[in-house]
């Protein structure tokens, strides 16, 4: 699986929605699916697809999915 | 009464989070001019709430006019909100988005006491409600400015819902106080909210079980620095003693007090509180009763116990005991069936300081997130649709064991109607459903493992 898909993957399966759903701008709260309660189930889905820890700003900064690919990029230095 | 906002006058009773304040005669204004529309005579409304100005204008609205408010969330579930609207005919409907819709004028037969309506849990399917006073809302918002010590200086931020019980207690008690709303719909993991709370120098932050274990892992205890906060709230389900503890320990180095608290929207909000002296020493109690209220602890008998020690059901008696349910519109105009009286269905316990310890439940019911979820209304709902299966669980976690259907559409039809996270429900299949002699559901047997 390329680090695009176990993103995409962790997404969909946190929010229990198609892969269609998923888009770059896709942001915190546009769909039901993603509220409070599932943010904190979408960080520990990506912390253990790509073995990282987030830090604090991290998980109150990661408001869409184009951004969690960004801090996923250039802060734990995974590759898209 | 909190609702007579003229009291304060300039203080400022609003702050939002591009800056705008808004004194309590302007909240006064705007709430009066909220329901000018509805005319004359006592209404019965629906209101489609979430934590802005304009929800709080038309809520308070309400209560000054004398009409009966029904909280809901404005995110409703679609059926949920027709079924409630079949089985109350309200007169008038209200959401942001559209603002009043007018159903219909006639005059609906409503008991004089009757102030202000909630749901028991916001989200289960049943159009079960709870009736409450004047003297309801008024005294619990007095009794919780008191042992808070909540004065006009506090600026308390909004955490939870406004038409979930323990988030309105936040906004009435702040009101009955003089003080000022951080009124947000900001949520706790977005930076925006924390900006917001330190700008305006927020003094207290309240939370459901769930809600602390976000404040844990995004740092709140650890990273964050919060110079302005003077005191934190817990309520809405049992936080385990040892994150008790934790909090507890953080609080006491910051000169943060730390509330643990009890309730039932039954008792409007409130029904205990743990001293914040008390917390480290007595983790796992929820504390004493409340001020004007009173708790027992009956046996089987209904016998008074009054050694430490002995579990039995946990009674509250207070000013804030709601008038009773409602099913549907004739029963608004039923009186105080309660009498100040409420058996909690919790079992509980006294230590030997008369503090009391919650140790089991008597109702079938779980937490989820906060929200009560009644796990008999569940397996009925699954019922109507035809769907054999039974239902238990612990608190954030509903079981179903299922005899017909689709273990993937169950889950999906429950995460859809009772607004649960996937990750929240197991459904298993089983061949049958074990039985005693009696007939009764063997539960433990068949969840046997799962939770």
């Amino acid at each position: 699986m390329t680090n695009e898909e176990k993103l995409r993957t962790a997404f969909m399966s946190t929010f229990n929605v198609d892969s269609e759903v998923i888009k770059d701008e896709l942001k915190y709260r546009e769909i039901p699916q993603w509220d409070s309660l599932a943010h904190m189930k979408l960080i520990a889905a990506l912390e253990e697809a790509f073995d990282v820890m987030f830090e604090t700003e991290q998980v109150l900064d990661m408001s869409s999915y184009a951004i969690a690919r960004e801090i996923l990029a250039k802060q734990h230095g995974i590759e898209f | 009464m909190y609702w007579m906002l003229e009291q304060f006058g300039n203080h400022h009773a609003v702050e939002l989070p591009d800056g705008q304040m808004l004194s309590y005669a302007e909240l006064a204004a705007l709430a009066d001019q909220a329901v000018a529309t509805l005319g004359s005579g006592r209404k019965l409304c629906f209101l489609l709430v979430n934590n802005t100005i304009e929800s709080l204008a038309v809520y308070l609205g309400c209560l000054r006019a004398n009409h009966v408010a029904l909280l809901l969330p404005e995110n409703i579930d679609q059926a949920l909100l027709a079924l409630l609207q079949e089985s109350y005919e309200p007169n008038a409907t209200w959401q942001k988005s559209i603002g009043w819709v007018n159903r219909h004028s006639y005059p609906v037969p409503m008991h004089a006491d009757l102030k202000l309506l909630l749901s028991t849990s916001g989200s289960t399917g049943s159009p079960k409600l709870v009736r409450l006073s004047a003297n309801n809302l008024h005294s619990n918002a007095e009794s919780i400015v008191e042992y808070l010590q909540l004065t006009a200086n506090e600026k308390a931020i909004t955490v939870l819902p406004m038409n979930y019980t323990y988030g309105l207690s936040v906004i009435n008690s702040h009101l009955a106080a003089g003080a000022t709303l951080l009124l947000t719909e900001l949520t706790i993991i977005q930076r925006e909210f924390w900006d917001f709370f330190t700008r305006a120098n927020g003094t207290s932050l309240v939370g459901v079980p769930y809600t602390y274990s976000i404040y844990r892992r995004i740092g709140v205890f650890k990273r964050m620095h919060l110079p302005s906060l003077r005191y934190m709230t817990q309520a809405g389900g049992k936080l385990p003693a040892d994150e008790v503890a934790e909090v507890a320990t953080w609080c006491q180095e910051h000169q943060v007090r730390f509330y643990v608290m009890y309730g039932q929207t039954e008792a409007t909000a409130r029904m205990s509180y743990l001293p914040p002296e008390q917390t480290l020493i007595k983790n796992a109690s929820v504390g004493i009763a409340i001020p004007g209220g009173r708790f027992a602890i009956e046996d089987d008998n209904h016998y008074e116990l009054s050694s430490p020690g002995i579990d039995g059901e946990l009674i509250y008696y207070g000013p804030n005991v709601s008038l009773g349910y409602a099913e549907k519109q004739s029963d608004l105009l039923v009186g105080d069936l309660n009498q100040g009286r409420l058996a909690t269905g919790d079992l509980a316990r006294y230590d030997c300081d008369g503090y009391v310890y919650i140790t089991g439940r008597l109702k079938r019911f779980i937490k989820i997130t906060g929200n009560r979820i009644g796990l008999d209304e569940i397996e009925n709902r699954l019922k109507q649709i035809g769907l054999d299966a039974i239902c238990g669980g612990k608190d954030d976690l509903l079981c179903v064991a299922l005899v017909s259907g689709d273990v993937d559409q169950t889950s999906e039809i429950l995460q859809r109607e009772f607004k649960l996270h996937h990750s929240m429900i197991k459904v298993i299949a089983v061949e049958s459903i074990p039985r005693n002699e009696a007939g009764k559901i063997r539960y433990e047997e068949v969840f046997k493992g799962m939770y």
